[in-house]
């Protein structure tokens, strides 16, 4: 598959401003499982999940939920959004998403993050002014972990580690793929290009000015670091939406959502926001052109996640959302294959990275 | 050229503080005829202030003014004094630059304000403010109350204005202390290197 498009979920529980009816946790978990496969029933290709530590969140076990949703879907990709690179520890990690690669075959990868929550650095005893060295030093292990059988390991941050095995090895020998989430880290881009991991630009709460310039900068380094040409780097995208038939309708239903939303209700005009950040609220028609714009300022891009079960949306117009969206999918997917050009790598699978694994190894002599 | 830029977070309209900004702009034409000088009022920005202290990034309108401000050479920022200290507006404005942006700027430190009990605003509020961005503070600084709007003589108000011009304009000329802002990516710090020489 050329793009992989799929939606990316926070997690949290908000009061629909329209009711005033506040979901519980309860609800709001098994409605993640409704939206998950509703995404893979309209045919989008990725189901992502944030990872949390306080309310009004729920999402603190993204493989738990993964799992659970991996056993009732067929083809969808499970990842995160992101998982905190910072203060789990890497083994746990190598572990937790090792365990679901096996129990999902392959159909799994991860985005490790920071997070937004300054408290859950001392709730896990880390100290967030050390957020970015943490980030650096838990990937350097994590790494290790994934692709040497042995580790002898010691750094500054976590117990030593020597003749250390993680459990289960990778699934064929070949770990998750890793995206590396930023909103405005240039270290973050930096480590994404050494690895020659996936960059996943949050384009979301900020201007595409932010986001060209950290795009940018992770191409020229992938580059530098000879994982292949600046147009070869494996880019992610966030976006969101709300769309109706009639855009009119649309922007009449979102507004109260919109003034009332966590981040940035009680602010900026939606006319404002829409016009600033990616955000568009309008017609099926108005949504599929202005993502297909994204690749304009960014360059054609490996995945695309839409963020739709927020603001304190009810489930049932998640829902709808994922319908409608799953109108214009075959037309968004058609459109970003046309204008493709030839040398963009396709997004990386679990099956394209075990074949070329397999292309790597020495041929065997006498077989 | 030369640029000044000069904030005023006036809420009136007319305001105190914004003639008192106009002075100052006056002033520097008077002195140092070459400079551009443009006055930037925040009551017109004030509802995208706002936004961007919520919305976490400023509108290209508020944008550009933090643009032109952070591309002066020296800045003259002029503040109303409520409930004996800056406005709100003010700080809230200062708020949404990035950080360390104004590092090494000349900068003059203005106020108004009802009473002239509120004078020493200028040295416990807005200087520390300043000091913390590590501009360079201008050591005069100028109060204008009420009645001063018709002073004359050795201490009048056009007096200090044109003493703390030249203080600006001085500091201006000597380019401050040599240090500015600098966004650009620095692939040789520590932390940069650390990521591609992983410890082992």
């Amino acid at each position: 598959m050329g793009i992989q498009l799929g939606i990316f979920t926070v997690g949290d529980v908000t009061m629909d401003p329209t009711t005033g009816r506040t979901p519980t946790e309860h609800e709001r978990i098994k409605a993640t499982v409704e939206i998950a496969k509703k995404a893979e029933e309209i045919g989008l290709d990725v189901f992502a999940t944030g990872e949390h530590h306080n309310p009004p969140f729920v999402p603190s076990s993204p493989t738990t939920t993964l799992a659970y949703i991996g056993a009732q879907t067929e083809n969808i990709i499970l990842s995160t959004s992101t998982t905190l690179i910072t203060t789990n520890d890497p083994v746990k990690i190598a572990e937790d998403y090792a365990t679901l690669q096996h129990l999902v075959d392959g159909r799994m990868d991860l985005m490790l993050g920071r997070g937004n929550t300054a408290p859950v650095y001392p709730w896990f005893g880390k100290d967030m002014s050390k957020g970015i060295e943490l980030t650096i030093e838990n990937y350097q292990l994590l790494r290790r972990l994934w692709d040497e059988p042995v580790v002898n390991w010691e750094g500054k941050f976590r117990t030593p580690l020597q003749g250390f095995t993680a459990t289960p090895a990778p699934l064929d020998g070949v770990a998750p793929f890793v995206w590396h989430g930023s909103i405005r880290t240039p270290e973050v881009a930096e480590l994404a290009a050494f690895h020659g991991d996936g960059y996943f630009a949050n384009n979301i709460f900020w201007p595409k000015e932010h986001y060209i310039r950290l795009i940018n900068f992770y191409r020229q380094r992938f580059e530098h670091y000879g994982h292949g040409r600046p147009e070869q780097a494996i880019v992610g995208l966030g976006g969101q939406f709300f769309m109706r038939k009639n855009s009119q309708d649309a922007v009449n239903e979102f507004r109260p959502y919109f003034d009332n939303a966590p981040v940035y209700g009680h602010g900026p005009s939606m006319e404002d926001f829409t016009a600033q950040t990616p955000l568009t609220v309008g017609s099926p028609q108005q949504v599929l052109e202005r993502t297909l714009a994204f690749a304009d300022y960014y360059g054609d891009y490996q995945r695309q996640l839409f963020l739709v079960d927020h603001a304190g949306l009810p489930l049932k117009i998640v829902l709808e959302q994922l319908d409608l969206l799953g109108e214009i999918l075959p037309t968004m997917r058609a459109e970003f294959a046309a204008r493709r050009p030839a040398g963009v790598p396709d997004a990386p699978t679990h099956a394209s990275r075990v074949s070329a694994a397999q292309a790597q190894q020495p041929v065997e002599v006498g077989a | 050229m030369t640029k000044i830029a000069v904030v005023s977070a006036g809420l009136g309209d007319p305001s105190t503080t914004r003639m008192l900004a106009d002075a100052f702009a006056a002033k520097v034409n008077e002195l140092a005829p070459a400079t551009a000088v443009e006055v930037f009022g925040l009551r017109d920005l004030a509802h995208d202030i706002v936004d961007a202290t919520l919305a976490g990034f400023a509108s290209p309108r508020l944008q550009s003014v933090i643009e032109s401000v952070q591309q002066a050479d020296g800045v003259i920022v002029v503040s109303p004094i409520y409930q004996a200290s800056y406005s709100g507006l003010f700080k809230s404005f200062f708020d949404a630059f990035e950080n360390d942006s104004l590092i090494g700027k000349p900068v003059l430190t203005a106020a108004t304000g009802g009473t002239a009990r509120h004078s020493l605003a200028i040295e416990y509020a807005l200087k520390p403010m300043f000091s913390y961005l590590q501009t360079v503070l201008v050591p005069t600084g100028v109060f204008a109350s009420p009645h001063e709007w018709g002073s004359n003589g050795e201490r009048a108000l056009d007096t200090r204005i044109e003493r703390a011009v030249r203080e600006l304009l001085s500091l201006v000329e000597g380019h401050g202390t040599g240090r500015s802002f600098d966004d650009s990516i620095d692939l040789f710090s520590e932390t940069m290197l650390s990521i591609s020489d992983p410890i082992s």
